[in-house]
Order: structure tokens, then sequence, then C-alpha cells
């Protein structure tokens, strides 16, 4: 028996450790969620940079209603011309174009923060490092590459914003076979300045991953105010339930 | 034509209205009396009895909102992935009725897992329940089948690709193999044809051999009467008007006590479906919300939790694995020809029988690999491929189940009145087959390697339960089974 809870352990902790590959996801900060003001501002970043080249077809824009914008603010700030207000979001690129361009066809984004879930992380936890992981690397086609996924076709759109940086990477001795080094990343050095401070870059895509997150199921925050509800009447009749059980089986001897 | 009964002069409406029934469709009343008010049950009941009505429970949850998926849902490669999403984001309480549902297919397998262990800890497959146990492992079955079909509905990567891999395994079988699995999958690979042949497998198919198998089995438990924790039939104790000493009414004492076992199974349905419907991946994996590419393979593709077991012992099954069972088979046929008592023509028989079964094994090419010779690729000399036995003892892993009430030789139907080890001889099993069910969550086992070789230890030792069963069973030191069941007042 205690050699079987032996294999047992044993099995998960080699699975833990080739799990954990690559560098550490940052953390999302969650609250962001179910905040307004930085969801506001996050649909107002999704529609100025992602919506071009990627496409979120399960969203209807009048469903922004959910996080405080009235239609008429939505039709204004936040619609290309030819629109309306019921409709879904449809990338403005054209995918044949797309396909020339990137090499595949930017995906849709709907559901991008569930999809990513579960590499070391939240799928929010991912986005928010992969946003601000871009990095210089003249030898890909972009002229970017992304720390948290290598070859990325997208080149960094938010790049204006953020600036430049590299990634510094270090040849450091291999724990497990001392006879080859690991090539591992040590931190990103800045080339030139965006126009946000690495404060506010951080906090703008922090807004944006919120929105990412939120409109990856809308009703998430409905879900848990309604489940704390049935959980309460759940507790009540529980208890109700095991009283009633209680004077039925007085009786039984 | 029996006689028309009267409701006494003066009697409620309440009164009339049932009499008016009663003389009209009797056969109503009885399977009320038969299944609920005179239903006598062992009074001894615990925990583990809760399993069986919660398990009627969440059938009722999925079949009433697999009904409300159905109307919005499109079985069409084209649409069937935005049509989940139109479900989760435009239906009023769509996201509600589907978490329902991928909340309830897990926690199907939760209930039935336990309410099956329930059975093994007490006998309650032995005679005379041989056919309630059997209906059950059918119901289980199917509730496999029905699983297996769901899950390709989302037309998410994982669906594709879990159905993909588990329709190919029929590719595996010897000479029809290719054939059938185009049969199945209806186009050459999982495509729309697929997906409409799935959903209408899944939504009427399985679920109407599913419903006969609950009726059959509840109908032949409440013939013979339930089992309990003591394993002590209590009809064999009956006082003057023929009721068990130790049973009382179904209904009310145990539709009040599953109530309260409702009520808390709901707190931790809904508390897993409000708060977190994934489940880390579990219940819906996050692959699965990436739309179904049949150009891009994911990395790892793992079933749901609740086949992992069964695709751990596919993994399993190396050539290694088929010559280790050669040899079993080969010692095991040995063995009984050497020191069993039967005719020179049985024996003639069994012989023949084994070494057809170790040559489609491989075990020749076993025995021509360990002096360095190589066999020419004829399936008669080399055996089957090794994945074909995968899929037979995936399969056999399921099949065996069936057999269980005439493997178990034990004097005592309760483990509360078997020797000790026995206890622990079970406690091995559960843990061999939760590391396997952990395995097969994981990406596959490197060849060769320390995984690998636990998963093929608990691949033997799962069937090695069974097939010795018939020895183990009946071997040490029994406790006295007392004559009445062992209750204390509540």
């Amino acid at each position: 028996m205690k050699r079987l809870i032996a294999c047992l352990l044993a099995t998960l902790s080699i699975a833990a450790y080739a799990a954990g590959v690559g560098a550490p996801l940052d953390k999302f900060p969650k609250e962001r969620v179910t905040d307004l003001a930085a969801l506001q501002n996050g649909a107002k970043l999704f529609v100025n940079y992602c919506l071009n080249c990627h496409g979120a077809t399960a969203m209807r824009y009048n469903r922004m209603t959910d996080i405080g914008l009235t239609e008429d603010q939505i039709k204004k700030n936040l619609l290309f011309a030819s629109e309306k207000v019921g409709e879904t979001m449809k990338a403005a690129i054209d995918p044949k174009q797309a396909r020339e361009w990137f090499g595949s066809n930017p995906p849709d984004l709907s559901v991008v923060a569930r999809s990513r879930a579960g590499n070391g992380g939240s799928g929010a936890d991912y986005l928010y490092s992969y946003l601000r992981g871009f990095y210089r690397d003249d030898t890909k086609a972009t002229g970017w590459d992304n720390l948290f996924f290598p070859s990325v076709a997208m080149p960094h759109v938010l790049w204006e914003l953020q600036g430049q940086q590299r990634a510094v990477f270090v040849e450091r001795a291999d724990a497990h076979d001392p006879t080859k080094t690991a090539h591992v990343f040590s931190g990103f050095e800045p080339i030139t300045a965006g126009t946000m401070s690495a404060r506010d870059y951080d906090n703008a895509v922090a807004d944006l991953v919120a929105f990412l997150q939120w409109m990856g199921e809308p009703a998430q925050n409905q879900r848990v105010r309604i489940g704390v509800w049935v959980m309460l009447f759940l507790a009540v009749f529980t208890v109700i339930a095991w009283r009633l059980n209680a004077a039925y089986w007085k009786d039984v001897k | 034509m029996a006689e028309l009964k009267e409701a006494p002069a003066g009697a409620s409406m309440a009164v009339k209205l049932t009499t008016w029934v009663d003389n009209r469709f009797p056969s109503a009343f009885q399977a009320y009396r038969d299944h609920m008010s005179e239903y006598y049950t062992p009074k001894n009941f615990n925990f583990w009895y809760f399993f069986g009505s919660l398990a009627m429970l969440v059938l009722v949850i999925q079949i009433v909102t697999g009904i409300f998926l159905t109307m919005h849902y499109k079985p069409d490669a084209a649409q069937a992935f935005a049509s989940v999403e139109y479900i989760m984001r435009e239906v009023p309480g769509g996201w509600l009725i589907r978490y329902m549902h991928s909340t309830g297919a897990s926690a199907f397998f939760i209930v039935v897992y336990l309410h099956m262990y329930r059975g093994l800890i007490y006998g309650s497959y032995r005679k005379p329940r041989e056919l309630v146990w059997i209906f059950g492992c059918a119901i289980f079955l199917c509730l496999m089948g029905e699983a297996f079909f769901g899950y390709l509905l989302p037309w998410g990567q994982m669906s594709y690709w879990g159905a993909q891999v588990i329709v190919n395994l029929f590719a595996a079988v010897p000479f029809i193999g290719e054939d059938l699995a185009l049969l199945i999958r209806g186009d050459y690979v999982v495509g729309d044809a697929t997906l409409n042949r799935f959903f209408a497998f899944h939504v009427i198919a399985v679920p109407l051999a599913l419903l006969g198998l609950v009726v059959a089995h509840i109908f032949a438990l409440h013939d013979v009467g339930s089992n309990n924790p003591d394993g002590v039939e209590i009809k064999a104790k009956k006082d003057a008007r023929g009721i068990p000493l130790d049973g009382i009414p179904f209904h009310p004492y145990y539709s009040v006590h599953d109530t309260l076992g409702v009520a808390v199974f709901l707190l931790v349905f809904c508390a897993i479906m409000f708060f977190a419907p994934e489940l880390g991946g579990y219940f819906l994996e996050y692959n699965n919300f990436i739309p179904a590419d049949p150009l891009k393979t994911p990395a790892h593709i793992a079933p749901v939790w609740y086949f992992t077991p069964f695709y751990t012992m596919l993994r399993a099954t190396t050539d290694q694995m088929t010559a280790v069972l050669s040899l079993i088979i080969l010692l095991s046929t040995a063995w009984s020809v050497l020191n069993v008592r039967m005719a020179a023509f049985v024996k003639l028989v069994l012989v023949g029988a084994a070494v057809v079964v170790i040559a489609l094994l491989g075990g020749l090419k076993a025995v021509f690999g360990l002096v360095g010779v190589s066999l020419p690729a004829y399936w008669l000399l080399t055996g089957f491929d090794a994945k074909f036995w995968g899929v037979v003892l995936m399969g056999g892993a399921v099949i065996i189940l069936f057999f269980l009430p005439w493997l178990d030789n034990s004097p005592a139907k309760s483990i509360r009145y078997r020797p000790g080890w026995h206890k622990l001889v079970l406690a091995i099993f559960v843990v061999s087959f939760l590391i396997l069910g952990y395995q097969g969550t994981q990406p596959a086992a490197p060849s060769g390697s320390m995984l690998e070789r636990i998963s093929q230890v608990c691949t033997l030792i799962y069937f090695g339960f069974f097939l010795l069963m018939p020895w183990w069973s009946r071997m040490g030191t029994f406790k006295p089974v007392p004559d009445r069941v062992t209750f204390e007042a509540h």
C-alpha cells in the first residue's frame, strides 16, 4: 500500500515537472473582470486594435450594454460606420489577404480567453503575459517574436503604446544533464520608449484582457451572482430535508 | 371484468376521482404499491446507497436539459460550434441549461462509479441479483456510448480529435477494421456525416436503450429486493403479514432519506456549475473552445476524465505487454492442464485455443525477438498489431464486469464479513484504477519508461483482480454473517 502511494506520488511529481517548461505566466489582476470602467476601456482597445484583423463572431456589439454602455455610446464610439448595433463583431480584414500577409487566418477571439487556459495559468493569465511578451527579433518575417508563443504570426500591434523591447537569454547549465546548457530567458530590455509608461501599458493590457475574459462568457458575472442565491437556497433546503428525514426516521427502531 | 368499486356515500371529490381512476387504470395503483409504498427496503442503508437515486436524478437532468439544448443546437459541421456559443449568449438562460448538461455528464459518471463501487463492496451482484447487475453493466456501457457520441457535438478541437482517435481504434480490428471505421464515420475522416449520425445516436438511439435498461434494472431490483451493507437477505425473516422484519416501506422512509441526499448532491453540483463549470479543464476541456480544425492536430489529445482509465489500458498495450500476456496465458494453460482434472479432449481444445491466442498476440514474434530473429510480416506468424489488443483490453475491461456474479466465490456477500486482507485487495484495485485514470489525462508516457511500466502493472492488477477472483475470494477466515441486519436507531 505504501509503495503504491509512493508510485502514485512519483507519477504526479514527474508529470508536474514535465508541465513546467517555458517562462512562467504573469498573473492577470482578476478583479478587473467585474470593474466596468476597466471593461469599457478594454472594449475600446479591442475595437481599435484587435478587431481590424480578428473577429469575435459570437459577440454582438449591443451585448456591451452589459458592461454599462448605452446603445448610443456603442454606436458613436465603437462601431464602424456601416455596421448596426445588433450585428456581431466581424474582422475588417479580408480573410484571403490575411492569409497572404500572415500565413494564417487570425483566429476568432470570441472564446479565446477560455481556450488558452491550462498552460500554467488561466486563459487570462496567458493573454496578459502574451500581450506583454512581444520582443524584437529581426530573423522573423514580421520583425517580432513572442516569449509565450514562439514564432507567432502576429506582429506586435500595440508596439506604439509599449515601445520596443528585446529579450535577454542566458546559457545556463542544465540541472539534469551537465553536458547540456539550457537557453533560459532572463528578462526584457527596452529599446525605444512607447507612448505609455510601463505601468500604464500593463494597466491597458489588463483592461483589454479583462474585456477578452468577459467576452469569452458574457454571462459569467451573472452566473456567479445567481449561484450565490442558489447556494443559499440549497443550504436552507438541506436543513429542512435533514430535519424532515429525522422526523420520519424516529419511528424506525 | 372485475366489479367496479364504489366510493362511499358522501366521499370527497378527491376520493371519488381516485376511485374513478382506480376502476379504469388499476395497474398505476399497483405500480405505486410495488415500487413505493409497499416496496420493503432494508432499514440499514448507509451513505453508499444514495447514488442509485442520484443517478436517476442526473438522468432526468440530462434528458430535460438535453431537450432544450436540441431546440437551439445545429448538428452541422459548419454551424455546430457557433450554435453552442449562440446557446451560451443569445438563448435566454441558455448558459445555465448548457452548464447543467455539461456538469451533468461528469456528475453522471461520478455517481455511477460510486454506485458500482457500492455493489462491489457489498456483493450486490450476487445471487439472486445477477440480472440487476447485468442490466446495470449494460447501462454503464450505454452511458459510455452516450457520452462519447455527445462529446463530438460541440465540434471543438477535442471533440473532433477525440472522435477521430476513438473511431480509428476500430480500424485496428483485423481484416474488417478499415471498413468498420468507414461505416461508423460515414466518411474517410470525421466530418459532417459523422456529426449528424452521432447526433442521432446521442439524442434518440442511446437514450431510448438507456431508459429501457433503467426500467429493467429497477424492476429486476424490486422483484428480488435490495441488498444492504450487511449482505443479509431481509426476506428470510418475515413477520405474520409477510413483511420483512428488517424492511421499511420505500415511501416515505427512503423518499425523504433520498431527498436529503439530493439536497447535499445539488449543493456540490451547483457549486461546480455556478463557480467552476470547467472544473479546471476536467469537465470542459480548454482545447474544446477552439473550433474543430481537421488540418491541425492538437499536441495532446486527452479523452474526458471518465474514459481515462480505459484509455490508459489501451496505451499500455505495447509489444512488451502482449508478450507478457502471452506468457501469462502459457503459464495458466500449462498449470490447468497439469493440475485440473478434465477429459483429454478438453485439454486438447484448451491447449489448441491457447496456442492460437498466443500466436495472435504475437507470442512467436516475442520468442524469436529474444534470439534476435525477425519474422516475415505475415499476420499468422507475427500476430495482430498490439493496438488491436489494446482495443480488446479496453473493451474487455468493461465486458469483464458482466461476469462478476460468477467470479466471486466468497461465502459472505458484504466486505464487512470478509477477511481483512480482502479490503486490502480491493484498495489496491481502486488505487490502480485511479492511477490509470490519472495517467490517461497526461501525455503518453515515453516508451519503456517507468510511467509506462506503472500503467502496465495497473492494467494487469485491474484484470487480475477479476480473473483471479474465483480463487482469492474464497480464501481467508470469514466472520460469521448475522441473521438480521445491524441497525442503530437514529
